[in-house]
């Protein structure tokens, strides 16, 4: 069976500064895959590439086996391929109920229409409904997403990024800059939201790292120098010296 | 699922509410067939005309501003090219006797829009932004010195003329006498307004919405936000088309200044007036805007100079446009606390007019001496006469516009603080409620 997500030795400069240097990352069907490293290592540089926001220097990014690399953001998400922002990225002057629906709406197949009622779309609005429910935010349904606590926007930016029934999943630090008590709701909900699915995550909070990854790769210097289990990420002396040894001197 | 969308999705519109919503349209047609009982004059017919003209053409461009997040400064480039096609079919239909009536006119005018859009739109759509709003001023200036140019199908200076009557008659109407072209522009008015509201209620009218809140994001649900913009400028083409040939059929002719910068900044300035944030705001606008040049022309000869004061005043002090001061209230009208800051009103109109005063008397009087400084120094603007050589106009001019600035300018704090602790007390009795 093909990987969900393969990079075959990707390079990413800009200029003559090269960012990702030979990536080469495999993530399974299903699997919850984490990508660690330390500042400034391009996991975000990484998912950009994956979803098509920048395009490769080199090197192919596939998806099921596709090459989707040098697609626009766009084609790729239509293939199943979703992802969320560091900085929270929603549609600040429409509701949240807006925020959903929009996410929905090209995965049931709406594309432009312009002779739809959008309000009689029964099947778009139980979509809507059941992502709003499932990110908690149904009492918060009409406020203008621009006005939501940050914590509230983080769930809103996962709901829409899971709304449009992607398979693939890619989650940049959805728990950056939350409390303990709101992270740990985070971790449950993206448990939850991501069931069935495959999960590429960037964070930086270790404990939510290992408590739901399957796999982890670092990345440090733009290459991957270890993949593995939790287990064996934690016994690898290259990654303890690279990365985890840094964060504990 | 089911169970959840009745929970957690917003309610659908009880029965007495989509009453109430179709209500408003039937009302809106019923006051559209009577207003010509109640002023029924040949120029408040066509002031009417011309506001329902108006009306399409900012509703039109505001699926650009508004409903897109587009700043357009060429869409008189559509208004224009819609009346001109309008005209050569009145004139073609006319000369050969085909069995085509005046009122389908303005859906030639309309495809003839949405044609010019669709090959113009697809560069510029591209991107928003700054990079639009050049490209349209680029075309807008190409096609406006093209009409100049291509004089056989733009007529030069002259423009192009029609005879609207000549064509098949409806129901015994042959579109001469102004009632006739009032219920026309009427009637299509409607249709128009009803079309652009039901295209905001689309899946691709909320998809416009989200490419103006983030064209980034919108590519990350699915959605190429050009294609989106595209169809936009398509549809906002269309309805400029059919207002131009309105115009066209209304004035019996097209010329190259339906076409140019000034029409295209007309009607950016009655969307922004009247407040691009709300459906009605361009109506607002339109109605306001058309009223207010009719009316400041015959009142002072730089009514212009005012129509500019006005535009700078909205974009400072109020972005939202007349739509958006007016649904500023609605949370303390719904609160009951709308009392509280109303007096604070009332007190800084006072200053604040006074300080307007001064203002007109100053400009009216730097008018005279600039422009015509020869002639008889008493002037008349706004009904009022007065002496524009005189020492004490002048000093009253300045006392009422510095003294009335700096009484206005206290009231106006004040006016802060009653609408804050206002709107605080709403929030409060929103909380408790």
């Amino acid at each position: 069976m093909n990987a969900a997500i393969e990079l075959r030795g990707v390079e990413k400069s800009f200029g003559n500064i090269a960012i990702i240097r030979d990536i080469n990352l495999s993530v399974a069907q299903g699997e919850r895959h984490a990508l660690i490293g330390p500042n400034g290592a391009g996991k975000s540089t990484t998912f950009n590439l994956i979803s098509g926001y920048m395009a490769p220097t080199s090197g192919s990014v596939l998806l099921h086996g596709e090459v989707i690399s040098g697609l626009p953001p766009y084609q790729i998400n239509r293939r199943g391929l979703s992802r969320s922002f560091q900085v929270t990225n929603v549609f600040a002057n429409m509701s949240v109920w807006e925020n959903l629906r929009c996410a929905v709406l090209w995965s049931s197949g709406q594309r432009y229409a312009f002779w739809k009622n959008i309000d009689n779309l029964p099947e778009v609005r139980d979509r809507t409904a059941q992502i709003l429910a499932d990110i908690n935010l149904t009492a918060r349904r009409d406020v203008p997403a621009g006005l939501l606590t940050y914590a509230e926007q983080r769930a809103l930016e996962i709901g829409i990024t899971v709304a449009g029934r992607a398979d693939v999943i890619l989650l940049d630090e959805p728990t950056a800059g939350m409390s303990h008590a709101e992270t740990e709701r985070a971790v449950a909900l993206i448990r939850r939201l991501t069931e069935g699915r495959t999960l590429l995550i960037v964070e930086h909070d270790m404990s939510v790292v290992f408590g739901l990854a399957d796999r982890i790769s670092v990345l440090v210097y733009g290459q991957i120098i270890a993949s593995g289990t939790p287990e064996e990420i934690r016994g690898n002396p290259r990654v303890r010296e690279a990365y985890l040894g840094e964060e504990a001197a | 699922m089911s169970e959840i969308a009745s929970t957690a999705a917003p309610p659908l519109p009880a029965t007495t509410e989509k009453l109430r919503f179709y209500g408003t349209w039937v009302i809106a047609a019923i006051a559209l067939l009577l207003l010509p009982q109640i002023f029924g004059s040949g120029s408040s017919l066509t002031t009417f005309s011309l506001i329902g003209i108006s009306i399409i053409f900012s509703l039109s461009y505001n699926i650009l501003l508004g409903q897109t997040g587009m700043l357009s400064f060429g869409h008189a480039v559509y208004y224009g090219l819609g009346g001109f096609l309008a005209v050569h079919a009145i004139n073609i239909i006319g000369a050969n006797k085909l069995p085509l009536p005046l009122p389908i006119i303005p859906l030639i005018g309309g495809l003839s829009g949405l044609t010019f859009a669709a090959l113009l739109g697809w560069v510029s759509t591209q991107r928003s932004g700054t990079a639009f709003a050049m490209i349209s001023l680029g075309v807008a200036e190409l096609i406006a010195s093209s009409a100049l140019i291509l004089r056989s199908f733009f007529g030069g200076e002259a423009g192009v003329s029609a005879n609207r009557t000549k064509l098949l008659k409806l129901f015994g109407w042959n579109f001469g006498p102004q009632i006739q072209i009032y219920y026309l522009v009427a009637a299509w008015t409607l249709i128009a307004v009803i079309a652009m509201y039901a295209l905001t209620r689309t899946p691709l009218g909320r998809m416009c919405n989200a490419v103006r809140d983030n064209p980034e994001r919108v590519q990350f649900v699915g959605y190429n936000p050009h294609i989106v913009r595209y169809l936009a400028f398509c549809f906002s083409g269309f309805f400029a088309g059919i207002a131009g040939s309105l115009a066209a059929i209304n004035f019996e002719i097209a010329n190259s200044a339906y076409l140019g910068a000034e029409q295209s900044g007309t009607v950016l300035f009655a969307t922004y007036i009247g407040g691009i944030g709300f459906f009605i705001g361009p109506i607002v606008g339109a109605i306001f805007v058309t009223l207010l040049s009719l009316g400041l022309s015959d009142l002072t000869q730089v009514w212009q100079l005012y129509f500019g004061l006005i535009f700078i005043a909205v974009v400072l002090f109020a972005p939202g446009g007349i739509t958006g001061l007016l649904m500023m209230h609605r949370p303390l009208l719904k609160a009951g606390t709308l009392p509280k800051v109303l007096p604070s009103y009332l007190v800084a109109l006072v200053p604040t007019l006074a300080m307007i005063a001064g203002l007109i008397l100053a400009i009216e009087t730097i008018v005279h001496y600039t422009v015509n400084p020869g002639d008889d120094p008493h002037i008349k603007a706004f009904g009022v006469n007065f002496d524009a050589a005189s020492p004490y106009i002048w000093a009253t001019s300045v006392i009422l516009l510095i003294g009335g600035f700096l009484v206005a300018r206290r009231t106006w704090t004040w006016v802060g603080h009653a609408w804050d602790s206002a709107s605080s007390a709403a929030r409060e009795t929103g909380i408790a409620a």
